[in-house]
């Protein structure tokens, strides 16, 4: 039987904080393996860790102990600039607070990241126009930020962690900020992805959003509480 | 990124607080302005003064009296009175001075001239006509003093343009009218040719009367105010002033030079002294202006640190899209740059125009050197690059994830 090789490889991952005296473990020996194509949720309530393991994965924190194999790097031997680049290319990132430009149009929030990569302008052209029809805004793309509802600057945000085909999409809380006939929305654009192959970890604190995923995970006080496949996922609907 | 779209993007978010760029830029406005306008006023103060002496002649040396010492008191420089027409006479017959062409004995006094209604106070000096060619006169109406007036003690004047136009109003012809000098009646016999400038300096503003008229019917002198001296060519003025000298020390009848009761001064000596004193002046100002430079430069670094401040989350932000160092670092330095650039250009533009209209009062020439723009320009993105370094070194250094956690 073919054994696919991990997209996320971590082993006894720890990271503690430490202010002054005060040493806090916000992550004891965590190890997870997420195979390409899964459509993981990462649950917990505030506290559990969930978001220290989200930056350590989205390679902007490094963890005190453990190894974190990205794609077959070894993310703990990275420079910055070499970090930086993980990030670019192989990572999406999807925010609570979506997090993008004020005063800049939605392609070119969507270009952001090609722009780092040195992409020529006609190709960064074709591709965000592509990512942002996928997501359902080719009517948009030249509205600010200001001028789009949470659920359309949200999907700005997933066409712009697609753009440049990462191994993974990273979103935190991605339906934190936004109405749930829009949470819906963005729930039903990830199963979409995840079916084109897509591979999607998600961190939520919401029961019916981690319905959503095939696989989720619970963290409990910074380690690893329960890990199962889920058999009941919810189908999200686009509504056209 | 390339660099068009990186001075498009910093063009983008300095416009978002435009109260807060226009400020910083003023201070770079303010302080390349000021840069620009001073330098080249010095500039053109010394050329002025430059092509001012040159016009005297070249081969000039003037003879003035130094200070006189009676009974061991030392009088103060320029009072002694013991230059004398037969000092000049001397010059002129000596047969060891042989690098002199032509002297002009001189003696001159302010008094208050009247024509009709007008009267002016202004510069008598009584020449020999020699003057014309010492001190390289020329007339444009009339004749100038000649040896048979001087001879007969004339009652005739020639009329600076300045003072002829004072006197008798523009467009008038002045030859034969009649003017007063110290209650004594004189006849306009010609005008001189401007030379340009002006105050008690400039030869526009005298008035010549013949030097024995000056000296026995006007102010009842014996001596001369100076003696101008011609020598044969410019590369024989040292040795001109050496003969001349030591002919005067021995009719003085001093043996030490240091004690001379006179002082033999070039056009070069002249030319030196003033370049030196106008060239402290520009240095004195171009320090004024370099501090407001430099608080101009402190003012954009501070703009530029609140900026990163304010834009914190979004620095995390591009970090976690895949900016690396360099890109954060050109993006703040950019922008820096381009509200020093934006301040030099306007700066430039503001200090040129202020020169101007000084050039256009005060009557100087108005000359704006490439060097000192291209300094300016050079200067205002030095300071861009400099005072931008820190506040842009400071945003690429911060940790993707506390930067994203900012608020």
């Amino acid at each position: 039987m073919h054994m696919p090789k991990p997209i996320i490889d971590v082993s006894h991952l720890s990271k503690i904080y430490k202010t002054g005296d005060i040493e806090v473990k916000a992550l004891s020996d965590v190890s997870i393996q997420i195979q390409e194509g899964e459509f993981v949720a990462i649950m917990g309530s505030s506290g559990s860790g969930k978001s220290t393991l989200m930056h350590i994965l989205g390679a902007l924190d490094k963890p005190t102990s453990g190894t974190y194999f990205l794609d077959g790097h070894n993310v703990e031997s990275l420079s910055d600039d070499d970090l930086a680049d993980i990030r670019n290319r192989k990572i999406g990132f999807v925010f609570q607070a979506f997090n993008l430009l004020a005063r800049t149009s939605a392609i070119d929030n969507v270009k952001l990241p090609m722009e780092y990569a040195e992409i020529s302008d006609s190709v960064q052209e074709k591709k965000a126009t592509e990512v942002l029809e996928r997501v359902g805004l080719s009517d948009r793309m030249d509205h600010t930020p200001n001028k789009l509802s949470g659920g359309q600057q949200q999907r700005v945000a997933i066409a712009r962690a697609l753009v440049m085909e990462p191994a993974i999409i990273l979103a935190d809380e991605p339906t934190g900020n936004i109405a749930s006939t829009q949470a819906e929305e963005v729930m039903a654009i990830f199963q979409e992805l995840n079916k084109q192959g897509h591979t999607i970890v998600m961190i939520t604190h919401e029961e019916d959003i981690a319905d959503h995923a095939k696989r989720v995970i619970h963290l409990f006080d910074g380690v690893i509480r329960s890990d199962k496949s889920n058999k009941k996922q919810k189908i999200a609907r686009l509504k056209s | 990124m390339k660099f068009s779209k990186l001075v498009l993007n910093g063009f983008k978010s300095l416009t978002v607080n435009k109260m807060r760029t226009g400020l910083a830029v003023l201070g770079i406005v303010i302080g390349i302005g000021s840069v620009i306008a001073l330098v080249s006023m010095g500039e053109a103060s010394k050329l002025s003064v430059q092509s001012q002496i040159q016009s005297i002649g070249s081969n000039l040396l003037t003879i003035s009296p130094g200070a006189q010492t009676s009974g061991g008191v030392r009088g103060a420089q320029g009072g002694a009175t013991t230059l004398t027409n037969d000092d000049a006479e001397a010059i002129k017959t000596s047969a060891e001075v042989t690098t002199v062409k032509s002297v002009s004995p001189e003696y001159s006094s302010r008094a208050q001239v009247i024509a009709g209604r007008n009267n002016t106070n202004s510069q008598i000096v009584g020449v020999e006509p020699a003057y014309v060619d010492v001190r390289k006169i020329e007339v444009t109406a009339g004749s100038f003093i000649t040896d048979s007036q001087l001879t007969r003690n004339s009652k005739v004047a020639v009329l600076g343009p300045s003072v002829a136009e004072d006197l008798f109003g523009e467009g008038v012809n002045p030859i034969d009218q009649k003017i007063k000098i110290n209650g004594n009646e004189f006849q306009v016999i010609g005008i001189t040719k401007s030379k340009g400038g002006s105050g008690p300096t400039s030869t526009d503003d005298y008035i010549f009367v013949p030097l024995t008229t000056a000296q026995k019917q006007l102010f009842g002198a014996k001596h001369l105010t100076s003696i101008a001296l011609e020598a044969t060519s410019e590369n024989v003025m040292t040795r001109a002033q050496n003969q001349v000298g030591y002919l005067l020390l021995a009719r003085h009848g001093f043996s030490d030079p240091s004690e001379a009761d006179f002082r033999i001064s070039s056009q070069e000596d002249l030319l030196e002294t003033i370049t030196s004193v106008t060239g402290t002046f520009t240095t004195l100002l171009s320090g004024v202006a370099a501090i407001s430079l430099l608080v101009g430069g402190i003012g954009i670094m501070n703009i530029m640190l609140m900026s990163v401040t304010e834009r914190t989350r979004e620095i995390g932000l591009r970090k976690a899209l895949g900016a690396k160092k360099k890109s954060i670092i050109q993006q703040f330095l950019i922008e820096s740059i381009i509200l020093t650039f934006t301040g030099g250009v306007i700066g430039v533009v503001l200090g040129i125009a202020g020169f101007y209209v000084y050039a256009q009062v005060n009557g100087s020439q108005f000359v704006v050197t490439a060097e000192s723009v291209v300094l300016a320009f050079s200067v205002s993105v030095g300071i861009g690059i400099l005072f931008g370094w820190y506040p842009a070194n400071q945003a690429a250094n911060l940790q993707p994830i506390d930067a994203l956690k900012y608020e």
